[in-house]
């Protein structure tokens, strides 16, 4: 019995040196051959099948084998989380503001970030739309009917998600192609967000609360995200209502400058957002219900997507820098709304 | 949670006061007594339980499999098992010298030192990952020297055990203090008259007194280790298959409504919680075994 | 006579007490330290609009008040509880005395989304709970229901040991001069378990205020009305405001150490009665 406990301590001290060398090890992890894709919140899926792509496609040009990590979150706290210290070598965004912040914060982007690929740095674009129940049982069909009183609309917060922040902005070009008015905007854009019940951090919890809470008449989210709430949950339960006008949103990518200087992966992370411009990458795109940059792609996909007029955030607000200041900075429009609700 | 571990073997004693008059309740009483607090067990404690394992299992055995032997399932159960290997030795570690300070010994300040070792208790998990950020983030204290030197503890495996070990910091300690305390210091004091050196001392005397409670301490440390949510969320940055663990496995796969593989993965914790309680019932019974001839001088 | 300075003092105290302090100030002093330096960064005028800010004040309410409601129905259930396992004999008593512990062993996220699957409108409970027009999941009912959980182990670790060694000759005594059941029980036996009541009652409180993994699946976290503290924390770290986040961190710091406080002389009570009446 005795000699049974002899045993105890040097076990102790064995575990308390394992635990040591375990933690020191973590703490200085050597860099692998791996990139880590920082993105936005809905873009999950859709990453998850360009990655094994982009791997093999690397695998049969370099005969190198990489690893592609992911994160995903509200896009502006992604951004953010680069700015402390995440070490992404590619950020894919939603929104340019998201990837201009990393400019501005320590110069971890290239300035010129949106003239180092095609189509200002965005391989595929989407649009804000409407989910509502099957049957469509509150007949929604613009984006008057979502200031109706007494409405519940979902969508995620827009301090936090680029996802909230076209809605909004979709709202606000709305109003104002139909006033003319920015004072009427501005009242419309109150109106709607008076009909908030619950802002979600990102687009997903907007989902979820959508879907699985059975909370709120409407959702408003990205096309894809709507086109695969029908095909995840099944189409008898949702349908897709496209307003009259809505926003085009282009999601951006850039390299993270610091990053890939550091970890040595300038080349495979060129290589990456490359890819996403090719025709192969394209069509997993566009099968994940995004809008192709690629012509023959988006061609071959039309029947997916519907019609629908939209503007540019560039072309009706002059740029995402101006849309910040009036907009989201605090204390801005948005904080003055949101406040009085 | 300190009196947890005093709670032995509540089945001895029922007999003795359904038998006695005095002690005894009329039928009716216990009938409802029995029916309130066995209903509330039911409804908020085993129904919960239970729910977990059904929706595991909803979309059958395959669909279960799948989930947990995924790569991304398996780097967040093996992110687990590291984080509570480093975890659970440092605090047990600690919590030997903290209960053999305190009650082995008199010195002022005391009664804060024990405050103090309680805290963690108390502070917010998410307050627990706060104060990492503060200290190791880029925008904190250390975070500039750290970067300069390349080494990555916010958003990395570094920042989550330490979280994990401030949330699961008292756990030991708190399971010792009382025990020891009780025990006094006759039996060390008498090994060292003999002459006996200190580390014999604590091998065959201190080690063998606590090893129940020790136990108990570790098990109810590591549960905690391997099921932080709150702390460990702040510290993480998401990475899937980097830093993610099984707790966060679980959220990611909630909002990607693959309800059935979260559920699968939480269900192997739900396991692991079971586990811990069956080992926690069996040394509470060994103590309580323990305890009646230990008793003698 | 050399071991009469070893008699009097048992070795590895300096060892012992500063490995403790150290490992102490190291994982858990200088970090919470960070807190107040940073919310000290910070004017008075801004701190006290941050905190006192309307929907930090709507959080502090719903995340005290749910506590306190929950910690005080954990009183009730967790004294019936106790008073089962300790007094009746009934089968499944082993399982169930076993059972209690569970939220304590249980992650937090997994008891969120099992609380969550069974209170949901299309939920194993919520489907009976919503044509009565309770709704449970993603109100603050909910938030209440997941503070029942994982309080309820406190109060009934607390108060078992503390009824199981009670004397029955204090209750057959009260008998024997003429009490009835009701007023022994009401006038003896509960003054008796007063103070572990009210340490299991701190202890859930406690632990309630803080907690944030099984709250925030079930609570739908609308700003000002299921919106917890620790989520309004997390929600202003999402937006890198890293001191708005750190002066309402230091508001609930205060509340738990003063809590702490509270019940380590709670607990020192309990210890004295169980003394004198041992």
């Amino acid at each position: 019995m005795q000699s049974g406990f002899e045993g105890w301590g040097r076990l102790l001290a064995y575990a308390v040196l394992g635990a040591s060398y375990l933690f020191l090890m973590s703490v200085v992890a050597l860099a692998q051959t791996s990139i880590l894709n920082v993105s936005y919140d809905v873009s999950r899926e859709l990453y998850k099948d360009i990655n094994p792509a982009f791997i093999a496609d690397w695998k049969a040009k370099t005969g190198e084998t990489i690893t592609v990590n992911q994160s995903h979150g509200g896009s502006s706290k992604q951004a953010l989380s680069v700015a402390a210290g995440l070490d992404a070598d590619v950020v894919t965004m939603n929104q340019a503001p998201d990837i201009d912040i990393l400019v501005e914060r320590g110069g971890y982007v290239a300035a010129d970030w949106r003239k180092r690929l095609p189509h200002d740095a965005t391989p595929y674009t989407t649009t804000t739309v409407f989910l509502v129940r099957k049957g469509n049982p509150k007949g929604i069909k613009d984006w008057d009917d979502l200031t109706r009183p007494g409405f519940q609309v979902i969508l995620p917060n827009p301090k936090t998600s680029g996802n909230g922040r076209y809605t909004y902005l979709a709202a606000w070009g709305y109003a104002l192609d139909r006033s003319k008015s920015e004072t009427a905007a501005r009242d419309f854009v109150a109106k709607l967000f008076a009909n908030v019940p619950v802002l979600d951090g990102g687009g997903r919890g907007a989902t979820t609360t959508f879907t699985q809470r059975d909370t709120g008449d409407v959702l408003v989210t990205f096309e894809n995200e709507a086109i695969a709430i029908g095909s995840e949950l099944g189409t008898d339960k949702f349908e897709i209502v496209y307003p009259s006008l809505s926003v085009e949103a282009a999601a951006p990518v850039a390299m993270v400058e610091k990053v890939v200087d550091k970890k040595g992966t300038r080349k495979a992370a060129t290589a990456y957002l490359e890819f996403l411009f090719s025709p192969a990458a394209q069509e997993i795109i566009a099968g994940h219900a995004f809008r192709p940059r690629d012509e023959a792609v988006l061609r071959k996909f039309a029947s997916r997507f519907p019609a629908i007029k939209t503007f540019s955030v560039v072309q009706a607000f002059g740029s995402w820098r101006e849309v910040q200041a009036k907009h989201f900075a605090d204390g801005a429009i948005y904080d003055q709304i949101i406040v009085k609700r | 949670m300190a009196g947890a571990a005093t709670a032995l073997g509540g089945l001895r004693g029922a007999a003795r006061f359904e038998a006695n008059t005095a002690t005894r309740d009329p039928a009716w009483v216990k009938g409802l007594v029995l029916s309130l607090s066995l209903g509330f067990f039911l409804l908020f404690l085993l129904l919960p339980l239970i729910a977990v394992f059904v929706e595991a299992l909803r979309r059958g055995w395959s669909v279960y499999l799948a989930a947990l032997i995924e790569p991304d399932a398996v780097s967040a159960i093996r992110l687990t098992l590291l984080t509570a290997a480093i975890a659970v030795p440092l605090n047990l570690v600690f919590g030997i010298a903290a209960a053999w300070t305190i009650t082995k010994f008199d010195f002022r300040g005391k009664q804060m030192l024990i405050t103090f070792i309680d805290l963690p208790f108390s502070v917010s998990p998410v307050i627990a990952g706060l104060i990492y950020v503060l200290v190791f983030g880029a925008q904190g204290w250390f975070g500039p020297w750290l970067g300069e030197h390349g080494i990555k503890i916010i958003f990395a495996v570094p920042g989550i055990v330490l979280a994990t070990v401030f949330v699961t910091f008292p756990f030991v300690a708190r399971e010792l203090i009382p025990l020891m305390q009780a025990q006094g210091r006759d039996e060390e004091e008498a090994a060292l008259v003999l002459g006996a050196s200190g580390w014999q001392m604590f091998r065959k005397i201190t080690l063998p007194n606590i090893k129940w409670a020790l136990l108990y301490g570790v098990i109810l440390c590591n549960a905690r280790a391997m099921g932080e949510f709150g702390a460990v969320s702040v510290v993480s940055g998401h990475i899937r298959g980097v830093t993610n663990t099984m707790p966060l496995h679980v959220e990611i796969l909630y909002n990607e409504y693959q309800f059935a593989a979260a559920f699968a993965v939480a269900s192997l914790l739900a396991l692991l919680a079971l586990v811990t309680l069956a080992v926690k019932t069996y040394v509470e019974w060994r103590a309580s075994q323990t305890a009646q001839p230990g008793e003698v001088p | 006579m050399a071991h009469i300075r070893a008699h009097r003092v048992l070795p590895g105290f300096g060892l012992s007490l500063g490995f403790t302090l150290a490992y102490l100030s190291l994982i858990v002093l200088v970090p919470l330290a960070a807190v107040f330096l940073k919310t000290i960064t910070l004017t008075p005028e801004a701190f006290w609009q941050t905190v006192s800010a309307p929907r930090v004040v709507a959080s502090y309410r719903l995340t005290f008040g749910t506590s306190l409601l929950a910690a005080a129905i954990n009183v009730v259930f967790g004294l019936l509880l106790a008073w089962s396992l300790v007094r009746y004999r009934f089968p499944g008593k082993r399982l169930v005395d076993a059972l209690v512990d569970l939220p304590f062993a249980l992650p937090t996220a997994v008891a969120g989304i099992s609380l969550t699957a069974l209170y949901a409108k299309n939920g194993w409970l919520g489907q009976y709970l919503e044509p009565l027009g309770i709704k449970v999941a993603f109100t603050p009912l909910g938030v209440l229901v997941a503070l029942i959980f994982i309080g309820l182990p406190f109060v009934v670790r607390t108060v078992q040991p503390v009824l199981e060694d009670l004397d029955t000759e204090i209750e057959e005594a009260a008998a024997s001069l003429g009490a009835g059941r009701w007023q022994t029980v009401w006038r003896v036996v509960l003054p008796t378990l007063l103070p572990a009541l009210l340490t299991g009652f701190a202890l859930a409180f406690a632990r309630a205020v803080g907690e944030y993994g099984s709250v925030i699946f079930i609570a739908g976290n609308l700003p000002m009305v299921s919106e917890i503290t620790p989520l309004i924390i997390i929600t202003k770290l999402e937006q890198y405001d890293y001191t708005g986040a750190t002066a309402v961190a230091a508001v609930m710091l205060v509340a738990s150490f003063v809590l702490l406080l509270t019940i380590n002389g709670l607990q020192g009570w309990t210890d004295r009665r169980a003394a004198r009446n041992g």
